[in-house]
């Protein structure tokens, strides 16, 4: 067990524009171009019955992706049942649940490949 | 016939002048520079049309006929209120009986140096929106100071607007859209560049105001981040490191950018605070002119026989400025018939 010496190291918290990598937004962008159209009003999250027990928010997910942060969106995006509620009420007309379906589609891509790479060594 | 004398020629000022000659007055326009035109003269494309500052320009100059007496490089020098009309010194020597005055002194673009921490005039590759378009309308590329294509651009709304420690606490209405309007010509001219707009709220309140911001998204992939920008600095390449929260995951946010630019508002003119005091106007907390009354009477002022238009009387658009003038000269019409 790690020993305790009075404080821990903090990861950080910012994000840096010249770090991440936006690559996954392109790919999801690619599969769902309405994407774009997000203005993070926060409506889909309102209406989400899975964030009303988990952290689950789509806009955050969004903007996540958008920031280069996939990591995170990658870990809670099976949270998600596809009952597209968040379709009906998304005012810009994002194909909301056709979104998470994609993000989840490519997020185990990327699993996989990672595993992959991670079996090779 | 009866005489009304406008001081400042811009936007406001050009449009008044022609309604109220049409409507049989006598018309002297006093500008201090050497042209008709204001702040248009400066611009290079108008939301939400694109269409071109210099046609609009020569619209409004086009009407400007001879009756209308233009007073250039003048500017005012002393008035005399007599009961039933006012005695006005000009500086090239003129001395004018008139019977009313319209105020149309506009507004001066706030000066970004005195946000310290966003290094207008401190970094060279930090410049603002008016910069942006004198560089549009010279037809000049968009470059950074060592002569390349800026990969990054950032886009800072509200710089002197909304804020107390610059004085100016209110909104300047058309930096939003002009910001949107400025990153979609940017795309335009740089289709690699990645731009991103760093906001506090989106003002997108004009008709097709918020279309244009759609469009921004999804046709040119602009990038908004809600978040005001809190410092700049410069790498040594020349580059500008932003320091911002991103308030809707609320992280902070740090980004390298090639350019910035600043949007600058709206600040009551230093021409408004010269006038007041000729003609005992009053002006409120926020330095632009009192109206008689917001819905009613927005181009009275607070003295008889004076009239006020355009952006002297608050931020507005140039829609909305020549619809103030328009009124003005209504207002003018009915007070010189008493």
């Amino acid at each position: 067990m790690a020993k305790d010496f009075g404080y821990t190291i903090s990861c950080d918290r910012q994000i840096d524009f010249d770090k991440l990598s936006r690559s996954m937004y392109l790919e999801v962008k690619k599969a769902e171009p309405s994407v774009d159209a997000c203005i993070s009003c926060g409506t889909c999250a309102a209406t989400c019955t899975a964030g009303q027990f988990t952290d689950f928010s789509l806009r955050k997910f969004i903007l996540l992706l958008r920031r280069g942060d996939s990591l995170s969106v990658i870990q809670s995006i099976d949270k998600c049942m596809l009952c597209g509620k968040c379709q009906l009420v998304c005012p810009m007309g994002v194909n909301t649940r056709g979104l998470i379906y994609s993000i989840q589609v490519i997020s185990r891509r990327i699993e996989c490949r990672n595993r992959r790479v991670v079996n090779k060594m | 016939m009866k005489h009304v004398l406008v001081i400042g020629g811009g936007v406001a000022g050009m449009e008044a002048s022609v309604r109220l000659s049409q409507m049989g007055y006598a018309v002297s326009i006093v500008e201090q520079s050497d042209k008709l035109g204001g702040k248009l003269n400066r611009w290079h494309s108008l939301s939400p049309d694109n269409s071109n500052a210099s046609d609009l320009l020569g619209k409004l100059k086009s009407q400007i006929h001879q009756g209308i007496h233009k007073h250039l490089n003048t500017e005012v020098l002393s008035v005399i209120k007599n009961k039933l009309h006012f005695v006005v010194g000009l500086s090239d020597g003129t001395d004018l009986k008139t019977d009313a005055i319209l105020v149309s002194t506009g507004f001066d673009v706030f000066d970004a140096q005195k946000k310290e921490e966003y290094g207008y005039g401190i970094y060279d590759n930090v410049i603002t929106s008016a910069d942006l378009e004198q560089i549009f309308r010279d037809e000049d590329e968009l470059k950074t100071t060592s002569g390349t294509a800026p990969k990054r651009i950032g886009i800072i709304h509200c710089v002197g607007s909304r804020d107390e420690k610059a004085g100016h606490t209110y909104c300047s209405q058309v930096c939003c859209i002009t910001a949107v309007k400025q990153a979609i010509e940017i795309k335009e001219h740089l289709p690699d560049s990645e731009v991103f707009c760093f906001y506090m709220d989106l003002r997108m309140f004009g008709r097709k105001f918020e279309d244009i911001y759609r469009d921004a998204q999804v046709k040119h992939g602009i990038q908004f981040i809600r978040g005001r920008l809190s410092e700049a600095f410069e790498n040594p390449d020349g580059s500008v490191m932003l320091k911002a929260e991103d308030t809707l995951l609320g992280k902070p946010l740090k980004m390298n950018v090639d350019k910035v630019i600043l949007m600058v508002g709206m600040i009551a003119s230093a021409k408004t605070k010269k006038i007041k005091e000729l003609l005992n106007l009053q002006i409120e907390d926020d330095g632009f002119y009192s109206i008689a009354d917001t819905h009613y009477e927005s181009t009275k002022s607070s003295v008889p026989g004076i009239f006020v238009a355009g952006a002297c009387t608050g931020p507005k658009t140039i829609e909305n400025t020549i619809n103030d003038a328009r009124a003005a000269a209504i207002q003018i019409s009915e007070y010189l018939k008493q």
